[in-house]
C-alpha cells in the first residue's frame, strides 16, 4: 500500500458523494467550515466542491498560516533580508506574499537581498553551519504541524553551539482561531472539518471545547478526496442525529493524544504570546508562539531590531468576512479585479490555499457554468 | 496546512535521522518525533520531519469503509463523467 | 508587484513574463513579423519561407542530470524551429563568458553543443564571444539564433485551430524542471530524474506529414504544459479541456513534485511537444508519434471546445478544475 492513491479512488469518491445526497438535511442549508488551507487546496484542486449536494456548503476558514501573517510582519522579514550580512531562509510559500507597499521577499531578492528557499528548518541550520560568515535567519511560519520542526531545530542549534543562526518566529495556533470564529457575532457554522496534519501533533482532544461550549461537531479529516468526502458525511450524520462530538476520520495517522515528543519540543522551545495579530481576524489572545527565554540567543527578534509596524489591510478587503464564512470570495467587491493572485489585496488571495486564491485559480468556472445552465 | 507525504523508511541512520523513500525519491528526515520508526515502516513527512507513523490496520479499516460505500451505492461509470465535461456538459455532478 | 525593476518572476515563462514581453518589448518593437508572437517568425524571401528564432540560455547549474547548457541551447533552438513546422538549417551561438571561467569546462560545454548539433542534423554556422568581469554572467550565458525552411506540407498557426480538434502530448512531463531544481542542491532530495532535453525536429517532421490536419504545435518549456495550454486557449479563443489522468508523468517525477508541493503541469520540459490535430486525424497522429523514439509515451489528452470564456479545464477523477498559467517560478511549498 502506498497510502495515497488508494484514498484517491474515483469510484469511492463518487459513492461517498452519492451517500452525501441521502444524508443532506431536508429544507435546511448547512454550512461546514474546513479550517485547514490544505483542505481548501485539495477540494478545489480535485474539483470536489462540485460533488456536494446543493444544501451543503463548504466555507473556508483561517487555516492558511501563510495568509494570516500580518503585512507588518512580512515587512519585518523583508527588513531582515535586506541587512547585508543576513541570509534569510524561507519556505517557498512566503516568497510572493506582499507586505505593506506591495513588496515581497521575491522582490527584495531582485533588489539584492540574500533570500534562499529551503524545504526544512534543518536545511536552514545546515546552511548556517556551511556559511559561518553569514547571519542565517529562518522565517518560521505554520501551525502546530510545523512548529515542532522549528522547535527541534532550535534545540539542535543550541546543542551544536551554532552562533550565526536565528529564527523569526510566526507560528500560530489553530485552537484560538477556532474560538475566535465561533465567538464572532452571526457565526453560522454548523460543523467543522478538522485539520488532519495539525492533529497528528496536537491530537483530537483540543477540539472538544467546540462541542462542549458551542454545540458543533468536529470531524478531523485526511487530505485525500475520499477522506474529505467521508468527513463531510460523518458531519452530516452527526447533525441529523443531533450529536456534537469530535470524530477522527484520519485514524491512520491521528491519535487522540497527539505526538508527545513533538509537543514536548514545542513546550521547551516556545512560549505563547499574550496575543498575536491575524490578518483578517485581528488580534487573537494566546494564538501565537514566540521563542522561549532559554533560546533567546537564537531569536531573530532579540538579535535584530525590526520595524514592527502594524499595517492595516486595504479598506476594500473583505477577508475578515470570508474567513468567518460570512461571505464567499465572489461576493467581495474587489475579487478578481483589484484583488487577484498576482496582485493580492487581502490575505485570502495571498497563497494558493487561501479561499479566494483557490477559488480563483481552480473553481471560478463553476459560476460561469451555472450561469449558462 | 499542510503538505505532508507518506514515505517508507529505508533505513535508520542514527542521530535521530532516517532515510525515507517516496516512490523512488529519497530524503533524509528527522525521526525525533517518531523514535520507534524502523526500516519498512511508513511515516508521514512534513518539512523534513516524520510526524507520525502510519497505522496500517487503521488505513485498511478506512479503505474497507470505502469499499462498503462503493458496494452500497451504484457508482456511475467513470467514462461517462469524463465525456460529459469534455463535450461541454455542466461538470461531473454524479 | 513592483513596476520599477525586473524580477525573477518576469523570466519564469508565465503571466509575468507575458506582461513583460507584450507590455514592453512588443510595444517598443512593434512590427508585422513580430506580432504573431509564435516560437519562430516567418520571413518570406524569393519564394522561400524561412523560419527565424532566437533564444537565451541562463540555466543554473550549467550541468544537470541528463544534459548541460550546450545541449540545451542547441535542442531548444532546434525545437522552436521544429514546432513552427520548419526543418532547421543552421544555428548561431553567442557566448558571454565570465572572467575566470575554466577553459576546459568551456571546451567540454562547447563539445557537448557540437554533439547535440550533430545529433539534430544542424550546424553551428556562426558565433560570437564576449568576456565580462568577474561577478557578471554567472559563469556563462549562451544566446542562439536559428533558421529553418518551412515544411510546405504543414500550415500551422493558432488561427487554424477549430472546436473539436484534439490535443496530443508527446510524452512524460516535468522532467527537465525537476532535474534542474534538484541539481541546484538546496532541497536535499535524492531522485533519479534527468532532463528530457532532445531535438524534436524528426518527430515534428513526422507530424507535418499529416498536412492540414495538423493545426499547431508548441514545446512546453518554461511555465510548463499549463502555460502552453493557456496560450493555446487564449490564441484560439476556445476552451482547452483535458483529462488530468491522461497526461503522462513518470512515477518518480510525480513523487518529487508531490514532496515539493509543485504542480507538474507548471514545470519546464525540454524534449516534449504538444500538437493540435483534427479529430479525424487524431488516431493516426498518435500512431505516428508513438512510432518515433521520442514519442513512445505519447497520449491524446483532450480537446478544444467552444465556450463563453476560453479557459483551460482539467478533468480530475472527481470533478473539474481550472488550470491557470503560472504566475512566476514554481516554488516548493509546505502548505
Amino acid at each position: 500500500m502506498r497510502y495515497v492513491d488508494e484514498f484517491r479512488d474515483g469510484r469511492a469518491a463518487r459513492a461517498l458523494a452519492a451517500e452525501l445526497r441521502s444524508l443532506a438535511p431536508e429544507g435546511r442549508h448547512v454550512k461546514l467550515m474546513e479550517v485547514c488551507g490544505g483542505h481548501t487546496h485539495a477540494i478545489y484542486r480535485h474539483g470536489l466542491d462540485a460533488l456536494l449536494p446543493e444544501s451543503v456548503e463548504l466555507v473556508h476558514g483561517p487555516g492558511c498560516p501563510v495568509c494570516v501573517i500580518p503585512l507588518g510582519r512580512v515587512d519585518d522579514a523583508i527588513s531582515l533580508a535586506e541587512r547585508p550580512q543576513v541570509t534569510l531562509a524561507s519556505f517557498g510559500d512566503m516568497l510572493r506574499v506582499p507586505g505593506g507597499r506591495r513588496r515581497s521577499l521575491l522582490e527584495a531578492k531582485a533588489r539584492g537581498a540574500d533570500v534562499r528557499t529551503v524545504y526544512s528548518p534543518l536545511d536552514a541550520l545546515a546552511l548556517a553551519r556551511r556559511e559561518p560568515e553569514r547571519e542565517v535567519v529562518f522565517f518560521a511560519v505554520g501551525f502546530e504541524t510545523t512548529a515542532p520542526a522549528t522547535a527541534l531545530t532550535l534545540l539542535r542549534a543550541r546543542e551544536l553551539g551554532v552562533r550565526n543562526f536565528t529564527v523569526f518566529c510566526n507560528h500560530v495556533l489553530i485552537g484560538p482561531a477556532l474560538r475566535a470564529i465561533l465567538d464572532s457575532p452571526d457565526a453560522e457554522i454548523d460543523g467543522f472539518v478538522g485539520p488532519g496534519h495539525v492533529s497528528t501533533v496536537i491530537g483530537t482532544r483540543p477540539y472538544e471545547f467546540v462541542c462542549r461550549d458551542y454545540g458543533r461537531p468536529v470531524v478531523v479529516a485526511g487530505f485525500e478526496p475520499t477522506d474529505i468526502l467521508r468527513a463531510v458525511g460523518l458531519l452530516l450524520r452527526q447533525l441529523r442525529e443531533g450529536r456534537a462530538e469530535v470524530e477522527n476520520q484520519y485514524g491512520r495517522v491521528v491519535r487522540r493524544e497527539g505526538n508527545h515528543e513533538a509537543l514536548a519540543a514545542m513546550g521547551e522551545a516556545f512560549d505563547v504570546r499574550p496575543e498575536f495579530e491575524w490578518r483578517g481576524l485581528g488580534a487573537i489572545p494566546r494564538s501565537g508562539l514566540r521563542i522561549a527565554e532559554a533560546f533567546a540567543d537564537w531569536d531573530a527578534e532579540r538579535r535584530f531590531t525590526v520595524p514592527g509596524r502594524r499595517i492595516e489591510d486595504p479598506k476594500a478587503c473583505r477577508c475578515g468576512d470570508v474567513l468567518r464564512g460570512r461571505a464567499k470570495p465572489y461576493e467581495c467587491g474587489v475579487f478578481g479585479t483589484a484583488c487577484t493572485p498576482e496582485q493580492p489585496l487581502g490575505t485570502c488571495m495571498v497563497s494558493s490555499e487561501g479561499a479566494c486564491a483557490a477559488y480563483y485559480a481552480y473553481g471560478r468556472h463553476r459560476r460561469l457554468e451555472e450561469a449558462k445552465a | 496546512m499542510c503538505l505532508a507525504i507518506p514515505a517508507q523508511v529505508v533505513a535508520t541512520l542514527g542521530d535521530g535521522l532516517a532515510r525515507v523513500d517516496i516512490s523512488g525519491v529519497r530524503r533524509d528526515v528527522s525521526i525525533a518525533f517518531t523514535p520507534d520508526a524502523q526500516a519498512g515502516d511508513w511515516v508521514l513527512v512534513h518539512v523534513g520531519f516524520a510526524l507520525a507513523r502510519i497505522d496500517e490496520e487503521e488505513a485498511r479499516a478506512t479503505l474497507d469503509l470505502l469499499a462498503e460505500a462503493i458496494a452500497a451505492e451504484l457508482a456511475p461509470d467513470p467514462s461517462e463523467a469524463s465525456d460529459t465535461v469534455l463535450l461541454g456538459g455542466s461538470g461531473a455532478r454524479a | 508587484m513592483s513596476d520599477a525593476v525586473v524580477t525573477l518572476a518576469d523570466g519564469a515563462g508565465g503571466k509575468a513574463s507575458r506582461r513583460l514581453v507584450e507590455g514592453l518589448f512588443v510595444e517598443e518593437l512593434r512590427n508585422p513579423l513580430l506580432e504573431p508572437l509564435e516560437d519562430a517568425a516567418v520571413v518570406a524571401a524569393n519564394g522561400a519561407r524561412i523560419a527565424l528564432t532566437t533564444d537565451s540560455y541562463v540555466v543554473r547549474p550549467l550541468r544537470f542530470p541528463g544534459g548541460d547548457i550546450g545541449e540545451l541551447a542547441v535542442n531548444g533552438t532546434v525545437n522552436d524551429l521544429a514546432v513552427s513546422g520548419a526543418a532547421p538549417l543552421a544555428l548561431t551561438a553567442g557566448f558571454v563568458i565570465e572572467e575566470g571561467f575554466p577553459r576546459d569546462e568551456l571546451r567540454a560545454l562547447v563539445a557537448s553543443m557540437a554533439a547535440a548539433a550533430r545529433a539534430a542534423g544542424v550546424a553551428v554556422a556562426a558565433g560570437d564571444t564576449k568576456v565580462v568581469e568577474r561577478g557578471a554572467a554567472d559563469g556563462l550565458y549562451v544566446t542562439t539564433a536559428g533558421i529553418g525552411l518551412l515544411d510546405l506540407r504543414a500550415v500551422l498557426g493558432v488561427d487554424r485551430v477549430r472546436a473539436g480538434d484534439r490535443l496530443l502530448l508527446s510524452g512524460g512531463i516535468a522532467e527537465h524542471g525537476i532535474a534542474v531544481m534538484l541539481a541546484r542542491g538546496n532541497l536535499a532530495l535524492e531522485v533519479d530524474v534527468e532532463s528530457d532535453t532532445a531535438p524534436l525536429n524528426g518527430l515534428a517532421a513526422e507530424l507535418c506529414s499529416l498536412g492540414p490536419e495538423l493545426r499547431w504545435m508548441r514545446d512546453p518549456t518554461r511555465g510548463g504544459l499549463a502555460t502552453t495550454l493557456n496560450e493555446l486557449a487564449a490564441g484560439a479563443g476556445l476552451t482547452v479541456a483535458f483529462d488530468e489522468e491522461a497526461v503522462p508523468v513518470r512515477e518518480q517525477v510525480r513523487a518529487a513534485c508531490e514532496v515539493l508541493g509543485i504542480d507538474p503541469l507548471t514545470v519546464a520540459n525540454e524534449g516534449k511537444l504538444v500538437a493540435v490535430v483534427s479529430a479525424a486525424a487524431a488516431d493516426e497522429a498518435l500512431a505516428v508519434v508513438r512510432a518515433h523514439p521520442l514519442g513512445r509515451d505519447a497520449a491524446l489528452i483532450g480537446r478544444l471546445r467552444e465556450d463563453t470564456e476560453p479557459l483551460v479545464l482539467a478533468q480530475t477523477p472527481f470533478g473539474t478544475r481550472i488550470v491557470d498559467m503560472l504566475v512566476g517560478d514554481p516554488l516548493p511549498r509546505i502548505c
